[in-house]
């Protein structure tokens, strides 16, 4: 398999700091996305998202640390570095005096090339088409989403960037947006998209970062992190005191706990070790009655890194983790 | 092929016509034309006490350039303001800055763009309101020849060419005023806040005119170059504060479009 080359990947961030005053808004975050990923940048409001993909764009000058997009850099290089690259951050803004077909032409002109030509296929795209004569003041905010993505469009990316694109949609909306950016994904572009809707990212995204007071707690594959995180078991069996006894102390089983709605649940990191448990259970006459695994989902990972002293490490921390356990179970 | 300045300048431009502010600047620079020859055909006498003030009434030639000096104090710096004020803040406003700002155009291209759109904005209600001024002002008073600052009479044709000339004098200081507007749009991001300023600015610089034992700066004043194209009415024509005003008008315009220009192309952009 061809190892992609260091510059070639679409984005790359190492050591991002903003400061505003004494406030880090975002803190040491390494970036990276890959050709033909779907990365969900994940973080509570406020964690530093929308920050750090100003700085991406060269929106903002970082206060330390630099980013470079299919390896140049945004602020040297101004325009040439968002070659190939488009999208939002924020919600996208369109002049509201101008229709949202006028608006279109004239990022096509700030775009150059044929970017005109495309205009009507876009806004076919995100099905505005029929509005596309209206003044923009009057779009709802779906549409401005969906002329966003458009405007974005025009440019034919590569690195398509999203800045919580679902943000306002209806139910019916975020469908639309969620299958679009699929859609795109699917065409072979690159997403970087951002978001605090972690059933979202699950479904659309391959890997993740999740961001929390500026700082990235956590970077790579969701199999990763499922991985890393390990699976959550509950265990009931015909004498649970033993059985706890049992489960604490034992190789691979960990974050044993009791917890009154759940039962006795604790979290295994291979499979192996689960069944030497069951052995161990039956021999000490601690009979089971139901071992059952449960895959943590992004929710109860996201939660993990993003609250408690869990924030800082590459995993959750084991007081966290019981709490992850109980979620899960 | 990448966008160039140009066609950001077309497209600056095109918002500027799509905007109700352009309209009520270059509004208030015909109507204010039309209001004043509305009040010389209705009124007897008139502004004894400035140049071309006597003979508004004789020829319709003498009616643009009195308003050149009444449109000084405030009208025309109102005028620019407008737009040179809003130009850059207006898209920090609607949060537009960081939609161009992605595409293929260099932050240095979009402010010359907008420098260039100013100056056009300031050029079309300048000789909107002389063409005005001259059309209403000669079915009033009649298209006749008009006396010059130095008691001799010129043809109206020349009275035209010369009205033609003082126009192009009274932008250097309108200019000025623009990039004033520019450097405030750019650093207030508020489009009220950077119009009033840049006409408090300019109003604040009359007033230190004004102030006894403070004649030493007049001729460095701003609001003394509004008065340069008087020199082309006089026979023979007095260049000395014509030049002045060019390298006056220069040392106020070049700083804060440079300072605009360097705050345009570090500052983050942030909101919207």
């Amino acid at each position: 398999m061809r190892r992609v080359p260091p510059h070639d990947r679409p984005v790359e961030a190492r050591g991002l700091v903003k400061l505003y005053g004494d406030l880090a808004a975002v803190d040491n975050v390494d970036l990276t996305v890959e050709a033909g990923d779907v990365y969900g940048y994940l973080g509570p409001n406020g964690a530093g998202k929308t920050t750090s993909l100003r700085m991406l764009l060269g929106l903002i000058r970082p206060t330390a640390g630099e980013a470079r997009l299919f390896g140049r850099d945004p602020l040297r290089l101004g325009r040439r570095a968002l070659e190939g690259v488009a999208g939002f951050v924020e919600a996208p803004q369109f002049y509201p005096y101008l229709t949202g077909r006028k608006n279109l032409e004239l990022l096509a002109a700030y775009d150059g090339g044929d970017a005109r030509r495309r205009i009507d296929d876009v806004l076919a795209t995100v099905e505005l088409a029929d509005r596309a004569g209206d003044r923009v003041g009057g779009y709802s905010h779906g549409m401005r989403q969906r002329l966003g993505i458009a405007a974005a469009l025009l440019r034919s990316p590569r690195l398509l960037i999203l800045d919580e694109p679902q943000t306002g949609l209806d139910p019916a909306g975020m469908r639309d947006m969620r299958l679009l950016v699929r859609r795109l994904a699917d065409s072979g572009m690159t997403v970087l998209l951002s978001s605090h809707l972690l059933a979202e990212v699950e479904d659309l995204c391959n890997r993740v970062g999740i961001v929390d007071h500026g700082t990235m707690a956590y970077e790579g594959t969701l199999e990763e992190l499922r991985r890393t995180a390990g699976t959550v078991y509950r265990l009931r069996t015909t004498d649970d005191d033993r059985a706890v006894a049992i489960c604490r102390g034992r190789p691979g089983i960990e974050d044993v706990a009791v917890s009154a709605t759940a039962g006795l649940v604790f979290r295994a990191t291979d499979d192996a070790a689960v069944g030497e448990l069951s052995r161990a259970l039956t021999d000490a006459d601690a009979l089971v009655l139901e071992l059952s695994p449960s895959r943590a989902t992004l929710e109860d990972l996201f939660f993990s890194l993003t609250e408690g002293d869990g924030a800082n490490g590459a995993g959750p921390s084991a007081e966290r983790r019981g709490a992850v356990a109980e979620h899960a179970a | 092929m990448r966008p160039g300045v140009l066609t950001v300048y077309r497209w600056e431009l095109s918002k500027l016509r799509f905007q109700k502010r352009t309209y009520l600047g270059l509004g208030a620079a015909a109507a204010v034309p039309i209001i004043f020859c509305v009040a010389v055909a209705t009124q007897k006498g008139g502004p004894e006490d400035v140049a071309f003030g006597r003979y508004i009434h004789d020829t319709g030639l003498a009616i643009p350039f009195v308003l050149l000096l009444f449109g000084s104090i405030w009208l025309f710096p109102l005028i620019t303001a407008l737009v040179a004020g809003d130009i850059v803040a207006a898209e920090d406003h609607n949060g537009t800055l960081k939609t161009i700002l992605t595409r293929s155009v260099e932050r240095s291209q979009v402010f010359f763009a907008k420098v260039l759109a100013t100056v056009t904005y300031a050029i079309a209600a300048i000789a909107l309101t002389g063409t005005v001024a001259v059309v209403a002002g000669s079915i009033v008073s009649g298209f006749n020849a008009l006396p010059t600052l130095s008691g001799t009479t010129i043809q109206p044709g020349r009275g035209l060419v010369l009205l033609g000339a003082s126009l192009l004098v009274y932008l250097m200081p309108i200019l000025a005023i623009a990039s004033i507007g520019l450097l405030f749009s750019t650093v207030f991001r508020n489009s009220a806040a950077a119009v009033v300023g840049t006409l408090m600015a300019s109003l604040l610089i009359q007033l230190i005119g004004i102030l006894p034992g403070l004649e030493g700066l007049r001729p460095y004043l701003l609001s003394t170059q509004f008065q340069a194209w008087q020199g082309l009415l006089r026979q023979p024509v007095d260049w000395a504060p014509i030049v002045r005003a060019a390298w006056v008008c220069a040392l106020y315009a070049v700083p804060s479009l440079a300072a605009a220009f360097l705050v345009f192309l570090r500052r983050d952009v942030g909101g919207g």
